[in-house]
């Protein structure tokens, strides 16, 4: 005999005598562990049952809290599996649960096993085989041992009845052909008295009618019984789960069903069961206004409770409500903003969510600001949590909600110099969308971005690469609103800029090389003209100047401020600090960065001999001298000057396909790579990394033609109204440097205490959520581009639909009675009564197509059938979606007829369906 | 539907482990990790609920309980309630293993791995809550052991005895 000796099964290490090894190791636990393993290995090779069950045990131990792998042991748990013992039974259960899967090579083998456990006598051994296949049955497996649940479903032994209650949803899940066999069964089981079997069959129930509803509203009698009844709050909780996917199907089962859950929402003490009354009235019962007063009743029980479970499950509800009626967070609005300063993080983010669903136009400007200020004093996770939120809730539907967006530009500056600000990438999104979108706020960006470049101590900070690279670009792109373009080149210059990454670096070049050729083209191109203008106004006068004039400026160029003096004395110094700035770059790893200062540094070249000459001569003489020159700034001006627009996501599908190429060749297989990858939502727009720009704006061209004219209009508007309420307008002037006024995050004194500032917050929206007129009511909103597209994005389609199409079919052909669901198609050739039946309103047509079911099968009932045509005549107003909802509800009630024949086949196993179907009109009307 | 049963101590590691789906083990161990990621970090007397979406997928959500040196986790999906949920931890710990070890502590927990699962099959099948009484429960679990010291008892003088023989 091979195997180990009895002197190795008797001192055989037991689980317990592994586990205190294991505490004990002096070796090391990993080392403890793999010799432990070694043994294990060896012992399970034993002949001896018990020698093999206990290596087995102590294997499931190690891989269950240790996590080592146990595969390999699959086959000696079939064996240990095999022992008439019920303690060898118990351990290779145990493992098999633990390691099998649908692709164990040895699972068919364990049907035979199975099948006698389950038809033991002892309730315990059945117990550990249903345990055993609710979690490893596969279709074969549910298949093969349909027959020995089923027996089981009736049971004497209630122990054994309910689990084998249970192991049907995994049973049908798997083979939904076994529905046919067992549903029967289950539902007869509905009617049990015993509370554990009704658990667990309403706890089936619910499980599946979360996955397809409409199969089940036959059952509603059933289960509008249980409700009542119920005594148990388990059965209740899982009822109400049900009759919350059910009551939206059907308008009558909900009213049937709205007074028992209030009923049960004023008497239950177990806030369990009160919570989910509460949640089933304001998801599947909103419409119910009495129902909906008594559960916002509740929710503010919860709200005000100690229990920090309870006020968050409050403001949870509340969330919910939220989308249907708002006035319920209104109402409640001091406890919600009160509960941003709660220690617990669960319910901050709670009710951050809620306050930003009272965000509206009218007080967006104050919750931000309020939200921001908050944020400044929060830990980085909630400070990020609040600026993500704000960021997805300013810009909805394409900034929805933003009126000034001179504010939302200087807001997202502000959000960026957070401290604990990590969300640079989309402020940068933003920034650029914004600037592409928005033609008026424009010179407000620029300013922001200026703000930004500026500061040194920005540069350090590796969230905000991101931001940067945003403002460089605007301070590219738009950089004719610039007030003074120079200081631009410098901030784009400055040393410090080598702490970016190179990629931002790039677009930091690509962004000086515009603003250079701007203040080329404007001291060389445009003539002196503006520059010697501002050139005699210090920038305290310019200032005044552009408030005054801006709008003039604006009406009469589309460019509202002048530049800066720019003389050729400050562009020498400015190609000369391109020279010094750049040329270290020549030697940079990075290829794109190389390239973009070899471009730059080549066009300074280019032009630097004509910049030296006239800087020393005449202007007449440099006019002469410089035509090469000027050819050439003009040349890179007129590159640069072309706008960008926000691109669609579709615009790539516009461009034709040339002929003769393939698109999909070879790439078949991208999809299932790229599938899963989720296109970014209603923010379209094309970041122009300068390389793309020319071919990107054409695209956008042809709809910022068309928006043109009406920006034209808007932006006289701004400008008249802004001379008259200059007041509520942003100041533009430069003292306005936001950003030094911020005290650092962690500044004792604006720590404050809680309190202190939630009656801030609760001051606030106080003031901000009442309805009042506000300045910018008047204020004309801004263009804001949008393209047709992104409404209509392309959206994956689902095929949720299919999945459960063959459980569903079986369970509608026990409950229906049909063969499957009448395909689509076959609609037209239903009976012309059932046409007119379309036209009816609801209930009606549901009456009639019942009869028209019994007509089908004896016609009756044809009296009733003219009565309800009488009602008809009364009830002509219909719309296409109810017809939609009756037709589905005709096809299944239309399918009663053909289940007729099944039960007189199948008579051997009486079906009490007709009945069932039947009682649920009488029970609804 | 429960989607796993935890059981951790405060320094992360795990004490018991029941999914009701199968993953492999190295998914189990990140997951047990992650979670034990976001414990740690909670303030003690907030609410007992965890955004568990960012673990474990889609609908799912998490509640938790901290007993002496104790995390218990139960993560489920829409269709239990969470308050149940906290109650059925409550029913685990307070009403049955507190009966069944008397004043149970971790170590209790650590010895008795077969013991604790077999508890947890009482209560819980195929993610399904099917008892929540627990003297039920304990009946059951103590019929079971007897049934296991039973053919453990007869098994052990046979196997010497046929060894004897066999040699």
């Amino acid at each position: 005999m091979s195997g180990p000796s009895l002197m190795d099964s008797l001192f055989q290490r037991t689980l317990e005598d592994l586990i205190k090894g294991l505490r004990q190791q002096l070796i090391g636990e990993q080392a403890f562990i793999s010799k432990a393993l070694e043994e294990i290995r060896k012992e399970i090779k034993s002949t001896d049952l018990s020698t093999k069950s206990t290596a087995l045990l102590k294997l499931c131990y190690l891989s269950n809290l240790h996590f080592h792998d146990m595969s390999f042991a699959a086959f000696h748990a079939l064996e240990v599996l095999s022992s008439p013992r019920f303690s060898h039974k118990k351990i290779a259960y145990h493992a098999i649960s633990l390691s099998f899967h649908d692709s164990t090579p040895v699972l068919l083998l364990i049907t035979n096993h199975l099948r006698k456990d389950l038809t033991s006598t002892n309730e315990f051994e059945v117990s550990l085989s249903l345990q055993c296949l609710s979690r490893i049955a596969n279709v074969d497996l549910a298949r093969d041992l349909t027959p020995e649940v089923f027996t089981l479903l009736s049971s004497n032994k209630l122990y054994v009845r309910k689990r084998a209650v249970a192991v049907v949803l995994r049973v049908f899940e798997k083979y939904p052909d076994s529905v046919r066999v067992c549903f029967k069964r289950l539902v007869e089981n509905l009617e049990n008295y015993d509370p554990q079997i009704l658990s667990a069959v309403v706890g089936v129930f619910s499980e599946l009618a979360c996955k397809d509803p409409r199969s089940y509203l036959p059952l509603a009698p059933e289960f509008y019984k249980i409700l009542v009844d119920s005594k148990s709050n388990w059965i209740s909780i899982k009822v109400l789960k049900i009759f919350a996917k059910l009551a939206p199907l059907e308008p009558r089962l909900a009213n049937r069903v709205v007074e028992p859950i209030c009923d049960l929402m004023r008497k239950t003490g177990a806030k369990s069961l009160l919570f989910e009354c509460v949640r089933t009235v304001v998801t599947s019962f909103s419409e119910y206004e009495s129902a909906v007063r008594l559960a916002v009743e509740k929710i503010r029980e919860f709200l005000v409770d100690e229990d920090p479970n309870l006020k968050y499950l409050g403001l949870h509800a509340l969330s919910i409500v939220a989308s249907k009626h708002l006035w319920v967070v209104s109402e409640n609005k001091e406890v919600v903003i009160k509960s941003l300063s709660d220690p617990d993080p669960n319910i901050k983010i709670e009710s951050l969510r809620l306050v930003m669903a009272m965000v509206s136009e009218h007080n967006v400007a104050e919750i931000s600001k309020v939200l921001v200020n908050y944020a400044l004093k929060s830990d980085p996770l909630f400070c990020n949590e609040i600026l993500g939120s704000i960021l997805s809730t300013c810009s909805r539907n394409v900034y929805e909600i933003i009126v000034d967006f001179d504010w939302y530009v200087s807001l997202l500056g502000e959000m960026s110099r957070i401290p604990h600000c990590q969300m640079g990438e989309e402020i940068e999104n933003q920034f650029i969308d914004i600037g592409l979108r928005v033609k008026d706020v424009r010179p407000e960006l620029v300013r922001v971005a200026r703000d930004l470049l500026i500061d040194p101590a920005l540069l350090g900070n590796s969230f905000l690469h991101r931001v940067l690279s945003a403002a460089a670009w605007v301070s590219g792109e738009y950089v004719e609103f610039s007030r003074n373009p120079l200081e631009f080149m410098e901030a784009l210059l400055q040393p410090r800029t080598s702490l970016l990454p190179p990629s931002i670096m790039a677009i930091y070049i690509q962004s000086a090389f515009k603003v250079l050729v701007f203040c080329l083209h404007t001291c060389f191109v445009r003539g002196g003209s503006t520059a010697g203008v501002s050139a005699s106004a210090s920038y305290e006068s310019f200032d005044d100047l552009s408030v005054e004039n801006g709008a003039d400026s604006t009406v009469a160029h589309g460019q509202t401020c002048t530049s800066a003096p720019i003389t050729n004395e400050s562009i020498v110094n400015l190609l000369k600090l391109v020279e010094l700035a750049l040329s270290p770059l020549l030697g940079s790893h990075d290829v794109e960065v190389q390239e973009r200062a070899r471009n730059l540094l080549g066009f300074v070249d280019l032009i630097k001999l004509e910049a030296l000459n006239s800087s020393g001569q005449e202007e007449n003489d440099s006019e002469r001298k410089g035509v090469e020159a000027t050819k050439i700034i003009r040349l890179v001006h007129d590159a640069f000057s072309k706008e960008l627009g926000p691109v669609s996501l579709t615009a790539q599908g516009k461009v034709p396909v040339p002929d003769g190429l393939t698109l999909n060749e070879n790439l078949g297989d991208l999809e299932t790579i790229c599938g899963d990858i989720e296109l970014p939502s209603s923010n379209t727009f094309s970041f122009g990394y300068p390389s793309e720009e020319k071919d990107v704006s054409s695209f956008s061209n042809l709809q910022i033609k068309e928006d043109s004219g009406q920006s034209n209009e808007s932006t006289s508007l701004l400008a008249e109204h802004r001379k008259r309420h200059g007041l509520y307008y942003l100041p533009s002037g430069k003292s306005e440097v936001i950003s030094n006024d911020y005290p650092p995050a962690n500044d004792p004194a604006l720590q404050g205490d809680n309190n202190d500032n939630a009656s801030d917050l609760v001051k606030l929206t106080a003031e901000s959520l009442v309805p009042k007129r506000k300045p910018n009511h008047s204020k004309p909103r801004p263009v804001v581009v949008k393209l047709d597209e992104v409404d209509e994005k392309p959206v994956a389609v689902k095929q949720l639909e299919s999945r459960d199409d063959s459980l569903s079919g079986a369970v509608r052909d026990i409950l229906f009675g049909s063969e499957d669901i009448l395909p689509t198609s076959s609609r037209s050739n239903l009976p012309n009564s059932n046409r007119k039946g379309k036209k009816k309103q609801h209930m009606i047509t549901q009456v009639e197509s019942k009869e028209n079911v019994v007509d089908d099968g004896n016609s009756s009932s044809r009296r009733r059938k003219d009565h309800s045509h009488g009602k008809e005549r009364r009830h002509r107003k219909k719309n296409a979606e109810e017809r939609n909802e009756t037709d589905r509800k005709e096809k299944e009630s239309s399918s009663n007829h053909p289940r007729r024949h099944k039960s007189r086949q199948r008579a051997e196993e009486p079906l009490k369906v007709p009945p069932q179907t039947s009682v649920i009109p009488d029970f609804l009307l | 539907m429960i989607k796993a049963v935890m059981v951790m101590n405060t320094q992360g590691k795990p004490r018991l482990a029941k999914f009701f789906d199968f993953l492999p083990v190295e998914k189990q161990q990140e997951l047990i990790r992650r979670v034990f990621g976001v414990l740690c970090s909670r303030p003690e007397n907030v609410s007992n609920f965890i955004e568990a979406e960012s673990i474990f997928g889609p609908d799912s959500r998490l509640v938790y309980n901290h007993f002496a040196t104790l995390y218990f986790v139960v993560v489920f999906d829409s269709s239990e309630n969470e308050l149940a949920m906290l109650d059925l931890i409550q029913l685990l710990v307070q009403q049955t293993l507190e009966r069944c070890f008397k004043n149970v502590c971790e170590l209790d927990i650590v010895f008795n791995y077969s013991k604790i699962h077999t508890i947890l099959d009482e209560i819980i099948l195929g993610g399904q809550v099917l008892e929540t009484r627990s003297t039920e429960i304990m009946r059951a679990v103590e019929e079971i052991s007897k049934l296991e010291a039973a053919t453990n008892a007869i098994s052990f003088i046979p196997k010497s005895a046929s060894s004897w023989l066999s040699r």
